[in-house]
């Protein structure tokens, strides 16, 4: 069903976006065009074309991409906070300087993902509403405990290693500004996971006592970076049409199956040991073979009853809370700015 | 005193300055009033725990003297110890410390001294960190009645803290009068600005003025500490 807005947006298709490039009729309007405007889409995200703001795009499509890119903002700033409870115990000041960088980064990682987010006709204000009220969502790894400082490296090596390997197929994401967010994002990423390992080596060729905290960290957060691929392949609501529309490139099984083969030889090295018995290399297939997750505790987390849940959006909320008179500030100083600029040129 | 102690004692006084602010504003990360802050908070922080570091590193191994020595050892203005508060309290603390150490670090750096090549780096970020603080002090000293209220409260209540920044520090060649003078003018045009009232009360603490640089400090300075050195103290000799 054609929609005024989308009509709308299609006409104001640029010479550098998809619909010009496709012969997208751009006069006519009615049932028969969408039905072209469709076709055209399709073709574009075939030819493995980037969507940008202002192509016209099948209303599904926008609201999975905010879905998604909202999901993945508020990870970014939800997942400052465990870090975060660490930074004013961090051991050695140049510890204390890679930890405070790095929550930075994530703060500038959620700047950016809202931003992408605001290309698709959403406000910030709006999604942090939804996350706030519960309607949207957050990576449910955020809802487990850093209880020693080795969850700081496991966070960096696993944590962020897995999403890694779901964000780089990102950067080659249909939809043009999130993909370009993603490509800034993965290179930060990816400094990170490596701090995070290399914070586990200190630790583990440490004292005993650093070892056995390094290696009680990853026996924690193994299994729930796992979960973070999402539900198994036949499982999964969204994934079909993410990977139809060029969303998403892999599937869940794929992607958690290339990390578990990157972090074996990994925690090899790093002398520390997976919490997984079943855990071993399978020649037949050329890939790692890995005990059951447990999706139950994927679940129950997800459904608010993880160790965290409760913690950290009451965190956050407050922190929005206790900010709203700073804001209101702000924006009454800006509007002040603006009436005595609208007077000087009256 | 030989040269080198009072170069000593001076990089501690500015190195603890540094690396005490630097903790209070890591504080407030996950906990900012909106997501640009959380940027720009953590920034500040960390250009000044690098100058912290700097600095410190002139006097010794900087970890031993972050994290092993008692609270009455610290140099730090009281200023810079003072806890968060509100975000208002928060701004006012760095109006009154970035303008200090800008003009401090201005004069530093434009001298043939020990501290001139930290200084010429450390004042570009500085002067971010000052146009920072004045730019909140005007959104919220004339912005909203309520942030105006808070400003004004948070000005005054930090206002005993801001004497302390002009005793004479042993080892910084600079003349504490003149930098008190340009420091007034300076906070005052921003407060006025910001329809704040300059305030009156006495510049420094009842007991003792210039008391942080001898290492008598306020009572939050030391839950502070202990949050900070317990794990490095928990692992004698361990490295991290």
């Amino acid at each position: 069903m054609a929609t005024a807005a989308a009509h709308h947006t299609a006409q104001q298709t640029g010479p550098q976006a998809y619909g010009a490039q496709s012969g997208v009729p751009d006069t006519a309007c009615g049932t028969d065009d969408t039905a072209a405007y469709q076709r055209a889409f399709d073709a574009a995200v075939a030819a493995d074309e980037r969507v940008e703001p202002r192509d016209w795009m099948p209303d599904a499509y926008r609201a999975t991409l905010v879905r998604q890119i909202a999901q993945h903002a508020h990870s970014e700033i939800i997942g400052m906070q465990p870090e975060a409870n660490w930074i004013t115990r961090a051991p050695s000041l140049r510890r204390k300087a890679i930890l405070m960088a790095k929550v930075q980064d994530e703060a500038g990682h959620g700047l950016y993902l809202y931003s992408a987010a605001e290309t698709l006709g959403t406000s910030r204000e709006d999604l942090l509403d939804k996350l706030h009220t519960g309607r949207q969502k957050y990576s449910s790894i955020f809802n487990y405990p850093t209880l020693t400082w080795a969850d700081v490296g496991a966070i960096g090596w696993l944590v962020d290693g897995a999403a890694i390997t779901n964000q780089v197929p990102l950067c080659r994401c249909s939809y043009g500004p999130y993909a370009r967010a993603m490509v800034r994002v993965c290179k930060e990423e990816s400094f990170h996971q490596r701090q995070g390992y290399e914070l586990l080596l200190a630790l583990s060729r440490g004292t005993p006592e650093q070892h056995a905290m390094a290696q009680d960290a990853v026996d924690r957060w193994w299994w729930p970076s796992l979960m973070m691929f999402g539900p198994p392949d036949d499982e999964s609501a969204h994934s079909a049409q993410s990977m139809a529309w060029k969303i998403k490139r892999h599937s869940n099984d794929e992607l958690r199956q290339r990390f578990v083969d990157i972090c074996v030889p990994q925690a090899e090295s790093l002398g520390l040991t997976l919490p997984d018995p079943d855990l071993k290399w399978n020649e037949e297939r050329g890939h790692h073979d890995f005990g059951a997750i447990d999706w139950t505790e994927f679940w129950e987390v997800l459904k608010g009853n993880g160790p965290c849940n409760e913690q950290r959006m009451t965190q956050r909320r407050r922190a929005h809370d206790e900010g709203a008179w700073v804001r209101e500030s702000a924006a009454a100083y800006a509007a002040k700015r603006n009436d005595e600029a609208g007077a000087g040129r009256g | 005193m030989t040269a080198d102690v009072t170069v000593h004692l001076a990089a501690l006084a500015l190195g603890d300055d540094a690396l005490v602010l630097s903790h209070r504003l890591g504080e407030w990360v996950g906990h900012a009033p909106v997501l640009e802050e959380e940027v720009a908070l953590a920034n500040i922080a960390l250009d000044l725990l690098g100058q912290a570091r700097v600095l410190l590193s002139l006097v010794g191994d900087e970890d031993e003297l972050a994290y092993l020595r008692e609270e009455r050892a610290f140099r730090n203005l009281q200023l810079v110890e003072q806890p968060n508060g509100d975000f208002a309290h928060t701004i006012a603390r760095q109006l009154y410390f970035s303008t200090y150490q800008h003009l401090l670090y201005a004069e530093l750096a434009a001298g043939h001294g020990p501290f001139a090549p930290l200084a010429g780096k450390a004042v570009k970020e500085v002067a971010y960190h000052r146009d920072h603080a004045e730019q909140w002090t005007l959104r919220l000293g004339d912005g909203t009645d309520v942030g105006h209220e808070r400003m004004a409260r948070a000005c005054e209540a930090l206002w005993r803290f801001t004497g302390e920044m002009f005793q004479p520090v042993e080892g910084l060649d600079v003349d504490p009068e003149r930098l008190q003078e340009a420091w007034l003018d300076s906070v005052g045009d921003v407060l006025r600005r910001a329809t704040l009232t300059v305030p009156e009360g006495p510049r420094s603490g009842a007991w003792a003025a210039g008391a942080g640089r001898q290492g008598l400090h306020t009572e939050p300075f030391g839950p502070m500490l202990a949050e900070m050195q317990h794990l490095h103290r928990s692992h004698p000799g361990a490295s991290w």
